[in-house]
């Protein structure tokens, strides 16, 4: 996979001094855009990428030839307009899309960084991609968004640039990472070094690839982004083509063939170590603590309208948890909506089409622009 | 219908922050919100009208008044309005209780259950009362707590609420409701309108 072709991309030579003390500079920064800016330059969106994500937002993704992740949301003619807004969307550094990450190569030892790479989060994704603004000459951004990672880093957004958009909207997530999704990150994690070829992340310099570990942890991020009803009613106890069981161990279960397939098609696009620093990146937040147990001082100073969406059966990013951002953000008297919407989904429902989700999402961006 | 959020609007000062709670599809958010220069918002517990309240741009929270009234701090807001929702909770005097804590005051809307029209029907009749404003069955009734202006009134002098305002509507006629009038308000009126504090 040759990655570089399709990819536009920026060297960012403002020195960024991350949270672990390293400073970086003349690092890369990936990007998308869709739509045009329009001349008041008052119509731009910046999307925020969840985990897995990258920054083909909609379209098909140059590099995987499949639908962007966001495809059922973004584009002409839906709930964000690519028509009428101007959608950016960047690869997070720690990636593995483009933007500095720890399968670039290391200009010092002139190797790839592997686990030398700098431990990231998601105040210094954000930081990283902050510079957008100067490189399109945008002063204020319409709307900021995105979901589950996304979302941390809507948050994370406003708290760092509070005069910088004028909505945000961040979906099915926390502003404190849950025990529980350290928890299932720690499983991905191990799972992956648990992988011989992972080399103690040094596999790429030894043209090796922990495929196995990287797919048993995207199989198990896999189950937590579905919900009980979803995967019973998809899949049920369904046979895999076959009529009945075969007393052996090779996926006898629609269940175990599908979560087999997105494993395997996962690690054709995904690096391990970027697994690894991005996993991480999310157990590090905690916007809370940032705020030494008070999340409205994260809001405080900012005058960015919120709308914060959660989903019924998401049990990853549970609407307790979204409810917390709305309840902070009422202290104070910021301008917030919230709705949870009803969908059977789990928490990939953001991703999917999910009509009462989009609609309620395209027609609160149109008003909210329309009073622009 | 209209008489009501007019008058609720009359008594709502420009420039103030108001939460409308139980906004329903947020039908008298929007008519405040440009009849009034107002910071409003709303919340309200059907998912389908809460996304019908952000499809319009109004500023709306999907909760329960009787749980997520906490989250607002103390006089935060200037009026909370509750429009003839009052009698659909579980636990009204709560209510009343956190909207005098969440406003500086608060208008209350009661469809009035002591309307003649609502006595002579259980009189004659012998069924649960259905009138215009009274529209379901008893079985189907989100209506827990039905009272009558006259409770009310009561209700808010045995607590020593503050009535600023006491209003009765009948045929699109407001007038004023006093001690002396109640027993004649109570009986002549379909809504009762109120503004308090605490």
């Amino acid at each position: 996979m040759n990655i570089n072709v399709n990819i536009k991309n920026i060297i960012i030579d403002k020195p960024l001094k991350l949270d672990c003390g390293q400073t970086i500079n003349n690092y890369s920064l990936a990007y998308e855009t869709y739509g045009s800016l329009n001349e008041n330059k008052d119509n731009a969106i910046l999307i925020f990428h969840a985990l897995t994500g990258d920054q083909f937002v909609s379209g098909i993704n140059p590099i995987t030839k499949k639908e962007g992740w966001w495809s059922y949301a973004v584009g002409s003619g839906k709930a964000i307009d690519t028509d009428k807004y101007f959608v950016i969307c960047a690869n997070v550094i720690g990636g593995c899309m483009g933007s500095f990450g720890p399968s670039d190569i290391n200009p010092d030892t002139n190797k790839k960084y592997g686990t030398t790479f700098p431990v990231i989060t998601i105040n210094d994704m954000v930081n990283a991609q902050f510079n957008l603004l100067n490189f399109f000459n945008i002063e204020k951004l319409f709307a900021v968004m995105g979901g589950s990672m996304g979302g941390m880093q809507t948050l994370q957004f406003v708290n760092n640039f509070p005069d910088k958009a004028k909505v945000a909207i961040p979906i099915a997530c926390t502003a404190s990472h849950s025990a529980q999704n350290i928890a299932f990150n720690e499983l991905g994690r191990q799972s992956i070094m648990a992988d011989a070829n992972w080399e103690n992340g040094d596999y790429s310099n030894q043209n090796k690839n922990p495929n196995k570990g990287l797919s048993v942890a995207r199989m198990a991020a896999h189950i937590t982004y579905l919900s009980k009803n979803g995967l019973q009613e998809k899949f049920g106890r369904k046979l895999q083509e076959r009529d009945d069981l075969k007393f052996g161990f090779d996926a006898d279960f629609q269940i175990e063939s599908y979560l087999r397939y997105q494993g395997s098609v996962f690690v054709d696009r995904f690096d391990a170590n970027s697994y690894l620093y991005i996993t991480r990146a999310m157990d590090y937040f905690d916007l809370v603590k940032e705020h030494h147990g008070n999340l409205s001082k994260a809001f405080e100073k900012t005058k960015t309208k919120f709308l914060i969406i959660s989903f019924t059966s998401d049990w990853l990013y549970p609407t307790s948890e979204n409810k917390e951002i709305v309840i902070a953000l009422n202290a104070i008297g910021a301008e917030v909506g919230f709705v949870e919407i009803e969908s059977d989904k789990g928490h990939d429902s953001f991703l999917l089409k999910v009509p009462k989700f989009l609609n309620t999402l395209g027609d609160y961006i149109k008003t909210a622009y329309s009073k622009n | 219908m209209k008489q009501e959020f007019k008058i609720i609007s009359d008594l709502i000062e420009k420039n103030t922050r108001v939460l409308d709670v139980g906004c329903g599809d947020g039908i008298l958010m929007e008519y405040l919100k440009y009849n009034k220069e107002i910071d409003i918002r709303g919340i309200e517990i059907s998912k389908d009208n809460v996304q019908k309240c952000l499809s319009k741009g109004l500023t709306v929270i999907e909760g329960d008044a009787e749980k997520d009234l906490l989250q607002f701090p103390d006089s935060s807001f200037d009026f909370v309005i509750l429009s003839q929702t009052l009698q659909a909770f579980l636990n009204p005097e709560i209510v009343i209780k956190e909207l005098l804590r969440v406003g500086k005051k608060a208008i209350v809307t009661i469809p009035n259950f002591g309307f003649w029209k609502v006595r002579l029907h259980l009189l004659i009749k012998g069924t649960m009362p259905i009138t215009k404003n009274l529209p379901d069955e008893w079985y189907n009734t989100p209506n827990l707590h039905m009272c009558t202006i006259k409770d009310f009134y009561n209700f808010c002098e045995n607590r020593k609420i503050k009535l600023d305002k006491s209003l009765a509507l009948h045929n699109e006629k407001i007038s004023s409701i006093n001690r002396l009038n109640l027993n004649t308000k109570n009986l002549s009126a379909e809504l009762g309108i109120f503004l308090i504090e605490s």
